[in-house]
Formats: C-alpha cells, sequence, structure tokens
C-alpha cells in the first residue's frame, strides 16, 4: 500500500476524535483563553480589554482569594485524607481472610453512587439537630457543631464526605498490591523480616506508581470541587450557594457564578485560565517530585 | 512447644483484630445508606424523633408515591433514560473506531496524536465549557439535549485509552490473515475485533452509564425547561423545592435519593467486575 494512504487510512479511524479535539479541546480552549481577555455578557458583543480581568481577578476581587482558600483548604486536607485512608483500606482488603469480597464491595459502593443524591443525605446527616452525625456525637456526650450551618465547620464536613466516597483510590491500591509477587516476601522472611518491615520496605515502594496516580487525580479532581459545595450550602436560596459568609465558595463554584448566573463569560474565562495554571502548575511539581519517591520497576526513576 | 502455641495465639488475636476492623469500617460507610432508606420510610414527626427509630413503627411506603409526584420523575426517567442512550451509542461508536486506528493501524504521527489524546485527559473542563456554552447556545441548541449527546460522538480520551490498551493484545496474526483474504481494516474492525473485546467494551459501556445517569454539570448549564430536566437535575430541583418550603420534608427527600440510587446500585451489582477491570487498567498504566 502507498504510504500516503497507509496515513490516510489512519486518519479516517481516528476522525472521529480528532474532529472532537478540534471542535471540543483544542478550539473552545483557545476561544476561552481569547475570552479571557473581553468583558462579554452575552447580551452584547464581546470588547477586548486587555488584561483586566486579571488584574480584577488578581487584586480586586476578595471573593477571588476567598474562594481560592477554601479549595486550598479543602485539597491540603481531604487529598492526603483520601490518599491514606483509601491505602489502608486497600491493605486491609489485602489480606488473605475470608469475605473480602464482600467488604470490598461496601467500601467500593458508594463512589460509584450519584452525588447529588448523596450530598442531600449528607445534608441530612449533617443536620445540627436531627442529623445523624449530632445523634450520634450527642450519644457519647458531645455537644456536635452546626456543620453545614457554621463557618468553621462547613469545609471539614465536605471533607469528612469525600472520605467516603474514596473507593475508587482504594480498587486501584488494591489491585496494586495483588501484583506484587508472592517471592519477594517470601524472601524478605528468609532474612528476617516481618510485620511492619515487610509493609515499609516491601509494599509501599511497590505500589508507589498507585499512589502517585491517585495523588495527581485526587488533586485535580478536589481543585475542581463543585457538586456537593453546589447542591447542600444553598442556605438563603438559588444564587446563594456558597455556605455560611462564603466559607464554601470553592473556585469552581465562583466560576459558575460568575458565568452562568451573572453572565459574566470574559471574567469567567480569566478564573478558569487561573485555575487552568494552578493546576498544571501542581501537577507539574507532583511529577517533578515523584522522582524521588515513586518507584518504577525497570529501575529507573521518574 | 510453648513457642508454637504463642504463634498461634497472636495468629488469632491478629485475624480478630483485622476482622473488627473491617467490621467497623464497613458499619461507617454502610450506615448513610441505612440512614436514608430508614429515614425514607419514616412520617416526617419520625424523622425528627429523639431518640431515633432505625425501624419505623409503621412503613410510610407512600413517602415513595409523594416524592415522584411532587415533580414528573416518570418524565425525568425517560429524559435520562433517552440521554444514556444516545450517549451509548455514540461512544461505542466514536471511541472503538479511534481505539482500533491507534492499537492495530500505522499512520505518520500516530504516537504523538495518541499522547495528545491522552494529555487531554488532565484538561480541566472549566477551560472548555464556556466557550462551548456559547457556542451551542447561538446555534440554539441550549435547553435541548443536543450539548448533552453530541460531543460522545467524538470519542473520549479515557474510554479511547481504555479501548487501545485492550485491542494491542489481540494477536496480530488474525489481523494479517484477513488481510491476505482480501478483508479490509473496517471489515477487520467490525468482524474480528469489536467481537473478540467484549469485556472491555461491557467496561466502557458501565462507566459510560454511570457517567451520564449521575451528570449533574452539564444538565445544569444546558437544560432550562423544567420538563426537560434528567433525574439527577430534578432530584435537584426537588432538594430547592423542599428546603425553601418551611419544614424540611426529609422523608420525602430521603424518599427520592433512593429511587435515584438504585440504577446505581443495580448496575454496580451486575457490573463491579467491569468497574474494578476499568479502574486497574486505568490506574496501572495511567
Amino acid at each position: 500500500m502507498k504510504k500516503w494512504k497507509r496515513d490516510l487510512q489512519g486518519y479516517l479511524f481516528i476522525s472521529p476524535w480528532l474532529v472532537g479535539f478540534i471542535l471540543f479541546a483544542a478550539g473552545p480552549m483557545l476561544g476561552s483563553f481569547m475570552m479571557s481577555f473581553t468583558r462579554w455578557s452575552l447580551l452584547s458583543p464581546p470588547q477586548w480589554i486587555g488584561l483586566s480581568n486579571y488584574q480584577q481577578a488578581l487584586s480586586n476581587d476578595p471573593l477571588v482569594y476567598k474562594s481560592l482558600w477554601n479549595t486550598a483548604y479543602y485539597v491540603f486536607f481531604s487529598v492526603p485524607l483520601g490518599v491514606l485512608v483509601s491505602l489502608f483500606l486497600a491493605l486491609m482488603l489485602n489480606q488473605k481472610l475470608r469475605g473480602m469480597s464482600f467488604f470490598r464491595t461496601i467500601y467500593f459502593l458508594p463512589s460509584i453512587t450519584n452525588l447529588v443524591a448523596v450530598s442531600i443525605v449528607w445534608m441530612w446527616i449533617f443536620n445540627p439537630e436531627f442529623g445523624l452525625l449530632n445523634r450520634i456525637l450527642e450519644w457519647v456526650g458531645i455537644q456536635g457543631p452546626l456543620w453545614l450551618h457554621s463557618e468553621t465547620w462547613s469545609k471539614p464536613a465536605l471533607i469528612l464526605m469525600s472520605l467516603w466516597g474514596i473507593g475508587g483510590g482504594m480498587i486501584i491500591n488494591l489491585a496494586a498490591l495483588q501484583n506484587i509477587p508472592e517471592e519477594l516476601y517470601e524472601a524478605a522472611e528468609l532474612d528476617g523480616a516481618r510485620g511492619w518491615h515487610k509493609i515499609r520496605n516491601i509494599t509501599l515502594p511497590l505500589i508507589t506508581p498507585a499512589i502517585f496516580f491517585n495523588l495527581v487525580m485526587n488533586i485535580i479532581g478536589s481543585f475542581q470541587v463543585f457538586t456537593q459545595a453546589f447542591v447542600m450550602t444553598a442556605t438563603a436560596g438559588q444564587g446563594q450557594e456558597g455556605g455560611p459568609n462564603n466559607s464554601t465558595l470553592f473556585f469552581v463554584l465562583y466560576l459558575y457564578k460568575k458565568a452562568f448566573q451573572q453572565f459574566k463569560m470574559g471574567y469567567a474565562s480569566t478564573l478558569a485560565w487561573i485555575l487552568f495554571a494552578i493546576i498544571l502548575i501542581f501537577t507539574f511539581f507532583q511529577f517533578k517530585l515523584s522522582r524521588r519517591w515513586v518507584y518504577y520497576e525497570s529501575g529507573e526513576r521518574g | 512447644m510453648e513457642k508454637i502455641a504463642g504463634k498461634k495465639y497472636y495468629a488469632l488475636l491478629r485475624l480478630g483484630f483485622s476482622y473488627l476492623i473491617l467490621v467497623a469500617m464497613s458499619m461507617v460507610f454502610i450506615t448513610p445508606f441505612i440512614w436514608m432508606v430508614s429515614s425514607s420510610l419514616h412520617s416526617l414527626e419520625g424523622v425528627f424523633k429523639v431518640p431515633f427509630d432505625w425501624i419505623p413503627d409503621t412503613l410510610h411506603w407512600d413517602n415513595y408515591h409523594q416524592a415522584i409526584t411532587l415533580l414528573p420523575f416518570g418524565r425525568y426517567f425517560l429524559n435520562t433514560a433517552f440521554i444514556v442512550t444516545m450517549v451509548l451509542a455514540g461512544t461505542i461508536f466514536s471511541c472503538t473506531l479511534v481505539a482500533y486506528g491507534f492499537a492495530r493501524l500505522q499512520f505518520r504521527g500516530r504516537n504523538k496524536l495518541f499522547g495528545l489524546c491522552i494529555a487531554t485527559m488532565m484538561l480541566p473542563a472549566q477551560v472548555t465549557m464556556i466557550p462551548l456554552y456559547t457556542i451551542f447556545a447561538r446555534l440554539g441548541w441550549v435547553d435541548t439535549f443536543i450539548p448533552l449527546i453530541l460531543p460522545a460522538f467524538f470519542g473520549s480520551p479515557f474510554y479511547i485509552f481504555l479501548l487501545r490498551q485492550f485491542f494491542m493484545t489481540i494477536p496480530y496474526q488474525y489481523d494479517e490473515a484477513a488481510l491476505m483474504d482480501g478483508a479490509s481494516r473496517f471489515r477487520i474492525y467490525w468482524n474480528i475485533i469489536l467481537p473478540l473485546s467484549r469485556p472491555v467494551i461491557a467496561t466502557v459501556v458501565v462507566f459510560t452509564f454511570i457517567g451520564v445517569w449521575n451528570d449533574f454539570f452539564n444538565p445544569l448549564i444546558y437544560i432550562n425547561s423544567f420538563e426537560k430536566a434528567t433525574l439527577t437535575l430534578g432530584l435537584n430541583l426537588l432538594k430547592n423545592q423542599i428546603i425553601g418550603s418551611g419544614v424540611t420534608q426529609w422523608h420525602l427527600l430521603m424518599a427520592a435519593s433512593v429511587l435515584v440510587l438504585i440504577p446505581n446500585i443495580i448496575v454496580f451489582f451486575l457490573a463491579q467486575r467491569q468497574f474494578m477491570k476499568g479502574l486497574n487498567v486505568g490506574g496501572l498504566k495511567g
């Protein structure tokens, strides 16, 4: 077959994605970048205003910093806790005991459920007076906080809830654990290694790629936290999402409000690019840092 | 002898401790579900009772009937089912074709393009959604299902990746033999690769189903009409309606939540293996 014919055939097969890439990824990305330099309310034509949006966002909009702080808080607690809990659960499930598939099913189930339904259930769990959590706390003699109605406790509430849905990360860890060859443990046992030493020196290094993957994906996902906050914290009605004193106004929630409640499309695009830059920087440094701690079997690091 | 007995004792203790933790964690994970179901079967006074009756004296099944008549949930179910079906068709069609191209055809720039495809997985939706919205708005497609369905026909990086990984494990001799017999590449894709790939296609179906069923953001921005909502969007509408009206009728909200979660749970139990496979390919090779 002629070379150009061969190439054409290949492009034909991947053409749905190629077209989609231009229509739904690259094109809109470029558009969004252009829009971030405009003022545009959809009603009138866009107006080029240079860097004004960026200036406004970075030096004149306290809610940008508030929402960035909220998001950072959420990421800073929910990601490491999520990675730890999912690792712990995977280690527990990796024992050769009866009933493991039953426990795995239970831990995994919440992670595939409908987030809106789950958010509503957790709203009720966090209800200060009659919710499950404060009923339990009261039972052990603790006066529970107002959770979603409290500026201090609304973010911890959402972090707590996020831990309930870590099943996906757990499964990835578990698969990595089950890929570790048995011989390694046997060899270590011959050398006198036991319990914690085996975990520390064999298990953990060998599943660092899975942990790294979970970390990268969790950080990207947590920076985009939206639905929970949108559904659970609209205490004062529509348009008022963000919780008490904007304590759960996360960055994407703020962006959503700018774009789809106030129709400030230019400014919202600017916010999107600020978020994108932050995520890129975080991901970049994670890949850089990963060379120091992620172990790859082929012997090379990073 | 004593040493062996001690070892046995230690192993038993460890076993007991492991199960203690496993069971305790199970309680933590399962209790919100039980709380939801229990609340959904209470009367309004029942949910506010202290202490809480985990099993209500009378089971108020009519809560379910009430919950689904507050909003047109039958309609929402049909809307969602329609969108899911169309997205499934689009996703399977486009992703298998593209994955076949990337997995088994030689062409210039293939690896670079595949890398680009993978890279778009990390692209946050926020960077593209505003221009997409304005384009769909200009085309007059806001408040239709088109923005929710159309993109599925143009491939989705994660599924392309998943399918490609599987296609690469199918022996190339099949293709070569078929080519010798004069079969076209499309025929090979259609008659050989697709039938052999049922397991991985099942995984894509399950992930797509759950993804669309649970999607909130896209319906939220594109659907305005009350009667065009999806189940997920409708549930949020119901929540707004109930929260905004005096005493919150948690029993009805919980009943509606149970109903929205039932398909999730059914699909989960039917297709647990597919979920794990999808996650693992994504996780280990990603």
